[in-house]
Order: C-alpha cells, then sequence, then structure tokens
C-alpha cells in the first residue's frame, strides 16, 4: 500500500542522501519523493510516497527516519485529514481539428495550456493524484510524447503546523 | 589556532588521552601538531587495526574511542572496523583527512568520498568544510556519538582546513534540535510492565549489550534477585549479569546453552533489556518463546517490535527504567515452580565436552578461567573460537567479554585486545583466537611490542577456518570447499616481531604454557594445536526453532 509522509530535515548537503540511502539499504521502494526549501530556510522538507506491505514496515521506516540526525519531524498522512496535491506538465501531439476538443479536456481540469504552437501543446496540470491520473487517460486520444511529474507533495488540514 | 590544534585541543577537552592511527599526506598537519602536544598516538600497521583498537579501548572503558586515519586508502581501511563498532553500538569518532577542499570531486590523488563511503555504517557523519565549525562538530560527534544508542561517528577534514586559522572556542553545550534521545521511560508503561511481571508464573530476563553501555549491572542483579527470574544473555550481554549467580542460564541462541534455550521457549513473560532479538538469538521467528508476554527496554525505538511483535514496548535508559520497575513490583512473582522447572533443564542439558584425544578448546578456555580466576579481559576473534570463549570462561563483570557481534570481524581480537590493555595495563588481556582469524590483523603484534603493550594471544589452532568447516560437515556432507587453512610457524613469527611464542601440542602441558604466559613482561601468542574437528555444541540451525538442537553429545 502506498503512504504519504513528509519529513522536514536540516538543510545541508548529503541530508537527502542519508533519506535515500536508508531506504535503498532496507529495501523500501520510494515511489515519489518531492524535496524544497520551507518557510525557514534551514529547513527542507520531504514529501515522501512509499510502497509499504503493511503498518509494521510503515512504523520501522519511520523509527528508522527518526534516528537520522538531521531529521527534525516526520508526518504520516495514513490517517490524517490532508491536502495533496501533484503537478504535471505533458507534451501533446495533436491534429488542428482536435485542438478544440484538447481545450475543452483541459479547461474541465485544473490544468492549462501554457504552450502552444502548430500542433503541439504544453498542459500544465495539478491535482490530487486521481484526478491527475484521469486528465492523463483522456491526453492518451492524441499522443503524449513527454511527461514530467513533479511527485506529490502533501500538507495537513488543521490550522498550525502539527494539527 | 590552525585546523589542526583546535581539533587537538578539542579532543583534550573531550577528555581523550590516547588515540590510534596512522599517518598519510593529507593529515600532516594534524600529525605536526601531534608531535608537541601530550595526547598519546598509537601506531599501528593498517588502520582496519587502530579503529578496531579504538573500539576495544571503548569497549573496555566505556569511553569513546579515537582513532585518526589519512585520507583515500587510510579511511577505506577503516571502515570494516567503523562498520563493526556500528553494528555493536560502540561509541566512537573516527577522525579522517580529506584532500583540500577545492579539490573535492575532481578524483584527486588520494581522494575518496568519506562521508558516502562512511554513512551507512556510522550514526552520523560530518565534512568540515569551514575551520570556524570544527570545535563545534567535534563537540557534536563525542556527544552524538556517547548518547542515546551509542555508535561511530567520522570527522573528515580536508587538510587546507586542517591549516586554516581561526578563533578557538569551544561551545559548553551541544544543541542539536533535531536529537533528543529518550532516557525515561513512559510511566504508564512501567506500570503495566510492572503488573504483568507480578503475575508471571514463569517470568525470564534476556538481556544484551545494553545492559553494559547503560551500565545497568548493579540494578539488573537487584532487579533479578527482587522478582526471582532467570537470566540469559546475547553474545552482547556476557558479563552483564554475573555467570556464577544461581539464576544465571548462560547465553541463549545459535550456540547457547540448551537450557537457557528451552527456558525461553517456556517463558510466559520475557522482559527484554538493550536485546534486539537478532536471528541468531531468536531461531525461527514464528516459532519464538510462543507462550511469552514480552517487555522491551530499549534505548532505540526502531529495535523495538523489529523483529519480534512486542507487547510492552518501554523506550529509555535500561538503568532508569529496571530502576522505576523495582519501584513499581510491591508483589514479586511466585517463582519457585518455575526455578525448579529450570533446574531440571539444567541438569539434563548441561553444556558439555568430551575431553579425550587432543587438546580441546574448551578445555584450554576452561584453563585460561581458572588461571586468570574469571577476571582477565577476554577479546575474541570470531568463529568457533568466539563461541567457546563465550561457553567456557566464566565472566561475572561486564566489559569482560570484547568481541564482534553484530558484524562477526574476524581480525578484531587482537587490535581489539591491544586497545583494551592500552586502556587497563595492570590487568590481563588474552584475545583467544583462531589460526584463520589470527592472519587478518597479525601484524599488529608489531604495534604491541613496539608499545610494551603485553597483550596475551592464545590461538586455538585447528587447522581450518573452524566454523565454515563445521557448516560444511553438517550441512553440506563434508565437503571440506576451502577451509584448511595453512599458517606460518606461529612461534617463530612471534619472535621474529620480539613477541614470545610458545606451542603447545598436549593437553598435560596447557597450563604451564597460560602460566608463563601471564608470568612473561611481553606480548606472548601460545599456538595451541587442537582436536582439528572439534565442533561448538549445541548448535540451533539455521533457520530452526530455539529448541530444536543439535546437542553434539549423547
Ligand atoms: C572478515 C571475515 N571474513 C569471513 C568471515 C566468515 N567466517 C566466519 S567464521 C570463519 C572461520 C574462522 O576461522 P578461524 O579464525 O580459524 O576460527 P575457528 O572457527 O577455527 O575457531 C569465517 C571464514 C568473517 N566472519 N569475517
Amino acid at each position: 500500500m502506498r503512504h504519504t509522509i513528509t519529513v522536514s530535515v536540516e538543510n545541508k548537503f548529503g541530508v537527502l542522501a542519508r533519506i535515500s540511502g536508508l531506504f535503498s539499504a532496507r529495501g523500501y521502494n520510494i515511489s515519489s519523493l518531492a524535496v524544497s526549501e520551507t518557510l525557514d530556510p534551514e529547513i527542507s522538507c520531504m514529501t515522501i510516497v512509499v510502497d509499504a506491505k503493511d503498518e509494521k514496515i510503515l512504523e520501522q521506516i519511520k523509527k528508522q527516519l527518526n534516528k537520522l540526525i538531521d531529521v527534525i519531524s516526520i508526518t504520516d498522512f495514513t490517517k490524517r485529514e490532508h491536502v495533496e496535491r501533484e503537478l504535471i506538465l505533458a507534451k501533446v501531439n495533436h491534429s488542428l481539428k482536435d485542438k478544440a476538443k484538447l481545450d475543452n479536456i483541459v479547461n474541465s481540469y485544473v490544468a492549462k495550456i501554457v504552450f502552444s504552437k502548430n500542433k503541439t501543446a504544453i498542459i500544465e496540470a495539478v491535482g490530487e493524484q486521481d484526478n491527475i491520473k484521469k486528465l492523463l487517460e483522456e491526453l492518451r486520444r492524441f499522443t503524449v510524447v513527454e511527461l514530467i511529474r513533479t511527485g506529490k507533495i502533501a500538507m495537513a488540514k488543521g490550522d498550525t503546523q502539527d494539527d | 589556532m590552525t585546523g589542526a590544534q583546535i581539533l587537538i585541543e578539542s579532543l583534550k577537552r573531550e577528555g581523550v588521552e590516547v588515540l590510534f592511527g596512522y599517518p598519510g599526506g593529507q593529515v600532516l598537519p594534524i600529525f605536526d601538531k601531534l608531535y608537541d602536544s601530550d595526547l598519546k598516538l598509537i601506531l599501528v600497521r593498517h588502520e582496519q587495526a587502530a579503529a578496531h583498537a579504538a573500539d576495544g579501548y571503548s569497549r573496555a572503558t566505556g569511553k569513546v574511542g579515537v582513532c585518526l586515519a589519512t585520507s583515500g586508502p587510510g579511511a577505506t581501511n577503516l571502515t570494516t572496523g567503523i562498520a563493526t563498532a556500528y553494528m555493536d553500538s560502540i561509541p566512537m569518532v573516527a577522525i579522517t583527512g580529506q584532500v583540500k577542499s577545492f579539490l573535492i570531486g575532481n578524483d584527486a590523488f588520494q581522494e575518496a568520498d568519506v562521508t558516502g563511503i562512511t554513512r551507512p555504517i556510522t550514526k552520523h557523519n560530518y565534512l568540515v568544510k569551514d575551520v570556524k565549525d570544527l570545535a563545534r562538530i567535534v563537540r557534536e560527534a563525542f556527544y552524538v556519538a556517547s548518547t542515546g544508542r551509542p555508535g561511530p561517528v567520522l570527522i573528515d577534514i580536508p587538510s587546507d582546513v586542517q591549516m586554516q586559522d581561526t578563533e578557538f572556542i569551544f561551545p559548553q553545550e551541544v544543541q542539536i534540535r533535531s536529537y533528543k534521545p529518550t532516557y525515561f521511560g513512559h510511566p504508564g508503561q512501567i506500570k503495566k510492565a510492572a503488573k504483568i511481571i507480578s503475575e508471571a508464573r514463569k517470568p525470564l530476563l534476556y538481556i544484551g549489550g545494553g545492559v553494559i553501555t547503560s551500565a545497568s549491572s548493579e540494578v539488573l542483579l537487584r532487579f533479578a534477585n527482587k522478582i526471582q527470574a532467570p537470566v540469559t544473555w546475547t553474545l552482547m550481554g556476557i558479563g552483564a549479569f554475573p555467570s556464577d549467580h544461581e539464576l544465571s542460564l548462560g547465553m541463549l541462541g545459535m550456540h547457547g546453552t540448551a537450557y537457557a534455550n528451552h527456558a525461553i521457549m517456556e517463558a510466559d513473560v520475557i522482559i527484554a533489556v538493550g536485546a534486539r532479538f537478532d536471528d541468531r538469538v531468536t531461531g525461527r521467528l514464528d516459532a519464538f518463546a510462543p507462550n511469552a508476554k514480552i517487555v522491551h527496554i530499549d534505548i532505540d525505538p526502531s529495535s523495538i517490535s523489529k523483529n519480534v511483535a512486542v507487547h510492552i514496548p518501554i523506550v529509555g535508559d535500561a538503568k532508569n527504567i529496571l530502576g522505576a520497575l523495582l519501584e513499581e513490583i510491591k508483589k514479586a512473582p511466585d517463582t519457585k515452580e518455575w526455578l525448579k522447572i529450570v533446574d531440571t533443564y539444567k541438569k539434563k542439558h548441561p553444556l558439555i565436552y568430551k575431553d579425550e584425544g587432543k587438546i580441546k578448546p574448551q578445555y584450554v578456555i576452561e584453563q585460561i578461567d581458572k588461571i586468570t580466576k574469571g577476571e582477565a579481559i577476554i577479546t575474541t576473534e570470531v568463529g568457533q573460537n568466539q563461541m567457546w570463549a563465550a561457553q567456557w570462561y566464566k565472566y561475572n563483570n561486564p566489559r569482560t567479554f570484547i568481541s564482534s557481534g553484530g558484524l562477526g570481524t574476524m581480525g578484531f581480537g587482537l587490535p581489539a585486545a591491544m586497545g583494551a590493555k592500552v586502556a587497563f595495563p595492570d590487568r590481563e588481556v588474552f584475545d583467544v583466537a583462531g589460526d584463520g582469524s589470527i592472519q587478518m590483523n597479525i601484524q599488529e603484534l608489531a604495534t604491541c611490542v613496539a608499545n610494551k603493550i603485553h597483550v596475551k594471544v592464545a590461538i586455538l589452532n585447528n587447522g581450518y577456518l573452524g566454523m565454515v568447516r563445521q557448516w560444511q560437515e553438517l550441512f553440506y556432507k563434508r565437503r571440506y570447499s576451502h577451509v584448511g587453512i595453512t599458517s606460518p610457524d606461529f612461534v617463530k613469527l612471534a619472535d621474529s616481531y620480539g613477541a614470545l611464542g610458545i606451542r603447545v601440542t598436549e593437553k598435560k602441558d596447557v597450563t604451564a604454557a597460560i602460566e608463563k604466559a601471564i608470568n612473561t613482561e611481553n606480548t606472548v601468542l601460545i599456538d595451541f594445536r587442537i582436536e582439528p574437528e572439534e565442533n561448538v555444541f549445541p548448535m540451533v540451525p539455521a533457520g530452526e526453532a530455539l529448541n530444536r538442537m543439535i546437542e553434539g553429545l549423547a
């Protein structure tokens, strides 16, 4: 099962390697990873989506992460209300007569065409992974020549960081 | 001060008196400053031995051991020693030189990505990029290495940083916002544990190296006496509880005593203290201790419920938690019947060997025990020698058995003995060795002789990589594939190093040789020619249930 966790870490070189090394050394698969600085430039936040067979493995992953000196805190979204998003860029080839269809599809999602020339368009879309998946299915009618995804990011609902 | 001076000053402030090391181009500034300092550096013959010696020093004293090596090959030679310390949670600070900062990443001469290489085998590591950070980093390194669940920490220092000047400010306090080990157990959990212990009929204490690390032996003794539970220990837990105590069951697990293994399978409450349910201890996991509720006390939350599902986890320092439990338990369980049962196990399945024919290794260890009155520090290599040393010497004090448990590193014993002897020059230190393992770091005889580190090495020479041969005998139809190993003439070799070599081929000469070794003011190596195909029993075959042992003797 896929679990989403965020890990806030010291923003120092080598930290990402430490975290990814921890996963690879134990044979846990990261299915997506997004990292960036937070409000506090000394702290980075990583959103990690991990394939863990059961709760026990997830528990072990969290404990092992907590052991790393550079890890400040871990949030597990498995049982928490939260917002999650992913951003994609998709380059789509289409025939000129299909352009209107493409516009229609894009308009029915949180998406827009950010570049368009002749028979090529780059589509930007933001959403929960299920929505992104649906959009990608619809785009299959055209020719998707390139796809880049950021991986998931997540934030707990509630009015403070710890909620 | 220069970076090199700051390093040395900081080490002194941390209470370091001795370090084990080897020079090279990228640590020249440090060695230059060592020349004028009163820090003692013991020049080993191989960096691996520097790490093991620092480790042995730490295991014998409880202090942080320190080793020092140059960049590239010097640093990579340390890695086996660092990994050994990591697996056994030994506090160590390893210092390595690195190529000049502006050359890092250029495949410069003798460059290796040492923080990268050691990331999975250190508790934490640092690359010092600015000399202003050095004092703080040294302070942090010692703090991280020695607190919580201890472990090795590496500091990689580029040679230009060693030469740069800055003001020396040694921080009083260590501030690491993300590192806060838990020392006190959760009161609610302690209450729950006290309750099930009071109600137990067949309680058993299963203790590991954590008891030694946290200096809990005394409180453990009071605790065991109070609840009248038998005590068994892991290889790492040897010495934490006196073997001559009536509640002692000896070591459990693959080569543990049969009675300890039967007892743990029968127990209804297991109190695990500073032990991690290693596969060498549990045997087949799904068959392990089927009747038991498990209370697990450990400072490392990730050790809890990793292998075995635990009913009551208590995270914290064993000393505090055992103390709290002692107070909390008002009514000791009634274990008279249980102790009787355990006693019948002891009588029915004693630890024995057939003392006939050539010299038996068990006999050699028993004699070392007798002659040193159980008071020596014993280090071991890895293999049968290690198991015999674990089974047949009677350890009554913590920090007297020093052995590579988690990694099982051949070549560990001699350098570790060196470290222990440097810490305690007046105590007897024996390395119990195999003829295979001793050859992995035998060059350290030179270090011993040069520095008057008078350790005694007892080689149990069977002409084989004995433990591997034993597996081939039992599980590969005696197809002895590449396990016969030749050795130099150990007596001549000792002699050429300036040590004393003694060869013993007959049982009647065993005790005299041990006495002579002890009475000789020199490094001594005894080559005991033992029964070549003697096996370590009992043995739980890998993947079998703990009570399905091969006991060896009918
Ligand atoms: C560095 C290293 N290489 C290989 C092994 C695998 N191994 C475990 S025990 C053993 C045999 C040890 O032989 P010896 O030192 O002669 O001791 P004995 O078992 O005969 O007492 C070997 C090869 C190891 N533990 N460590």
